[in-house]
């Protein structure tokens, strides 16, 4: 399993390094949340194939369901934050 | 581990690649802000699903395989409605949609057009 668990961490690594694009060049502040939501969705899939390459799966799933709740939150936060702000995006 | 089992977990992880694929590509080429939501929730969405459900298939019936399954529906819950309130508060801040024929960039958002 361990070969095809690398090709797979290597596969999910390119396509999260995707969305940073937008990250980078967004023309909004939103654009820019929107991508990091998307990244932090994807390395939720990451992390539990990095655990089923290091056989100890039932580690990472914890770190997986702690960092969804995380990512929703800051996303909720932050979206509210950039509403709320006087500056233009 | 069965053979079963584990040609039927590497196709879910390999149908949720595509997903997510899909869904990367969508945020990169999209023309507008509200385009760009649809990809990022409803796509990236069925994508980590369908991994998280390839995993979970991999493990097999322990309390490990359910987290997974549990993580999968808080995922299902979470996204859309993060992916949501993100495209409300563009829409209170001023941001307006793309229209045919407009140019892709986006022009400035209007100052107090929200509400």
């Amino acid at each position: 399993m361990s070969t095809l668990t690398t090709a797979l961490i290597v596969a999910f690594t390119i396509v999260i390094l995707i969305p940073f694009y937008r990250l980078w060049k967004g023309p909004t502040v939103f654009d820019r949340l929107l991508s990091i939501g998307a990244v932090g969705g994807k390395v939720l899939a990451l992390i539990l194939l990095l655990g089923l390459h290091y056989e100890r799966l039932d580690m990472f799933v914890d770190i997986t369901l702690g960092y969804a709740v995380l990512n929703f939150i800051a996303g909720i936060a932050m979206a509210e934050y950039f509403r709320l702000k006087e500056t233009q995006a | 581990m069965s053979l079963l089992q584990s040609v039927i977990g590497v196709l879910l992880i390999l149908v949720g690649f595509t997903f997510m694929l899909l869904g990367s590509i969508g945020i990169l080429r999209l023309p507008d802000f509200f385009s760009r939501t649809h990809a990022a929730s409803k796509v990236d969405t069925v994508g980590i699903i369908v991994v998280l459900m390839g995993v979970a298939v991999l493990e097999g019936f322990t309390l490990t395989g359910g987290k997974v399954l549990l993580a999968g529906v808080f995922i299902a819950l979470t996204n859309p409605v993060a992916a949501h309130a993100l495209a409300r508060a563009a829409m209170r801040k001023g941001l307006r949609p793309w229209r045919r024929g407009e140019p892709k960039t986006p022009t400035e958002p209007h100052p107090h057009s929200g509400d």
